[in-house]
């Protein structure tokens, strides 16, 4: 069990590099916020995992006894970091939309070409 | 039992994020994001974190999809170059994930309840919550009052993100204005979703206000709530068009909507100062500190919820109406 202890953060540092590596190296704008998206959700998982207290349950009284309860702190700070990375996702893809009206493309070395010319 | 069903979760995680950068269809690509937001809000569920799962349900694996839908909708499905150097890309990312991992070995085991984050300021929230607020949940009591600054600045943030993208895609043509044959009639002519979709909407859009009204007794609050409204609205304007969901709440509501939620909160904060106390101190809002830190909770709440929902309906109106 002490090396499945460390697995959620392991699960972090591949996820966080699959995002990473979505964003520099595809050339495709949509697949790069794709990859902005899933390196987000990797620091989502690394802040949640924690907070996690062994035996613990969500931090809701309900008047029973004695409970431990997992940290709230980080759950409220990725709470609403979430709908944050939502908007600014939406703003992204608005630059996206933009970018494909005026280039007609939504690859990056394609729109550079049009640019150096 | 739980940590095993947990492991499998996130490898099923790791499996599906490498199907989405490996696929070059962005529809398929977008489809499994979807997957991806479900099985992480699973595992948030595992994790005790039950207001950060309904969330990242609703914004990841519903407004999310449909965001990233309406965006391909207007460019293209498909990748059309091949990634650019591979090898180096591969190997710094490869090397990074490696020290990463070895970093995670000084990292405490997880769910050590002795981990310096667990024995810093979170006894306190904790310890305090009932005394001060006396509401059942913490999330909600620290993201309300404790840390309402924050919580008023993530507010804004989103505002802004909301501003930007009506700046940038503008908020179309009017409706009026437009030939018959282009209005998006949505999927008015199939039966089946139609009929679905109505037993559906005015449930959805019920339990998001008891997730809005409820959030200080169980999992919910303002940012929950706003996504589930916005949801329930936006799979209205899918299934019925467009025109019927904007005659329903008329753009000029959304925009007003999308303002009157900052101002919201902010006035609450002003009125604590007003009133004698430090701006969002809601404990002046009324002669007992406890009934008025409830209530100026509950008003922020509301404020966040309004926020949340005409921003996400304001962004999808504005992508839908791009396309027309």
């Amino acid at each position: 069990m002490e090396i499945l202890g460390l697995y959620n953060y392991w699960v972090f540092a591949i996820l966080l590099m699959i995002g990473f590596y979505a964003v520099i190296a595809k050339r495709n704008l949509v697949k790069k916020l794709i990859g902005l998206s899933l390196f987000q959700a990797a620091v989502f998982l690394l802040y949640i995992t924690m907070g996690k207290v062994d035996g613990g349950t969500a931090p809701i009284f309900s008047g029973t006894g004695d409970v431990i309860f997992s940290n709230p702190l980080p759950q409220v700070l990725i709470l609403t970091a979430i709908v944050v990375g939502i908007s600014t996702t939406a703003l992204g893809l608005g630059i996206v939309v933009r970018l494909k009206e005026e280039y007609g493309s939504i690859e990056e070395h394609e729109i550079q070409e049009i640019d150096e010319r | 039992m739980i940590a095993i069903f947990g492991i499998f979760l996130l490898t099923l995680l790791v499996i599906t994020a490498v199907a989405i950068v490996r696929t070059e269809n962005l529809f398929v690509a977008v489809m499994l994001m979807g997957i991806a937001s479900l099985l992480i809000a699973a595992n948030f569920f595992l994790l005790d974190a039950a207001d950060v799962a309904l969330t990242e349900a609703a914004v990841g694996a519903g407004i999310s999809t449909v965001l990233f839908l309406s965006a391909l909708a207007l460019t293209s499905e498909r990748e059309r170059a091949k990634s650019s150097n591979r090898i180096l890309s591969f190997a710094v990312v490869a090397a990074a994930a490696l020290i990463l991992i070895y970093a995670t070995f000084d990292k405490p085991r997880f769910g050590d309840p002795e981990a310096p984050v667990q024995t810093h300021v979170a006894p306190w929230y904790l310890e305090k919550t009932p005394e001060y607020i006396d509401i059942p949940n913490v999330v909600t009591a620290v993201l309300g009052s404790f840390r309402g600054y924050d919580t008023l600045g993530e507010v804004f943030v989103v505002f802004t993100a909301g501003i930007g993208v009506l700046f940038l895609l503008g908020s179309g043509v009017p409706l009026g204005s437009m030939p018959r044959e282009k209005i998006n009639e949505g999927l008015r002519h199939h039966l089946i979703p139609r009929v679905v979709g109505r037993v559906l909407i005015p449930f959805i859009l019920l339990f998001g206000l008891y997730v809005q009204f409820h959030g200080e007794y169980g999992p919910g609050g303002g940012f929950q709530a706003g996504a589930i409204i916005a949801a329930a609205i936006i799979l209205f304007a899918l299934l019925e068009g467009e025109q019927r969901a904007l005659s329903v709440l008329p753009e000029r509501v959304l925009l007003g909507l999308v303002v009157f939620g900052p101002l919201l909160y902010g006035a609450v904060g002003v009125a604590g100062i007003v009133l004698g106390g430090n701006f969002l101190d809601y404990s002046v809002l009324s002669a007992d500190p406890v009934k008025g830190q409830q209530l100026g909770i509950l008003i922020i709440e509301a404020g966040v919820g309004v926020t949340v929902t005409g921003v996400l309906l304001g962004i999808f109106h504005a992508f839908a109406a791009r396309g027309r």
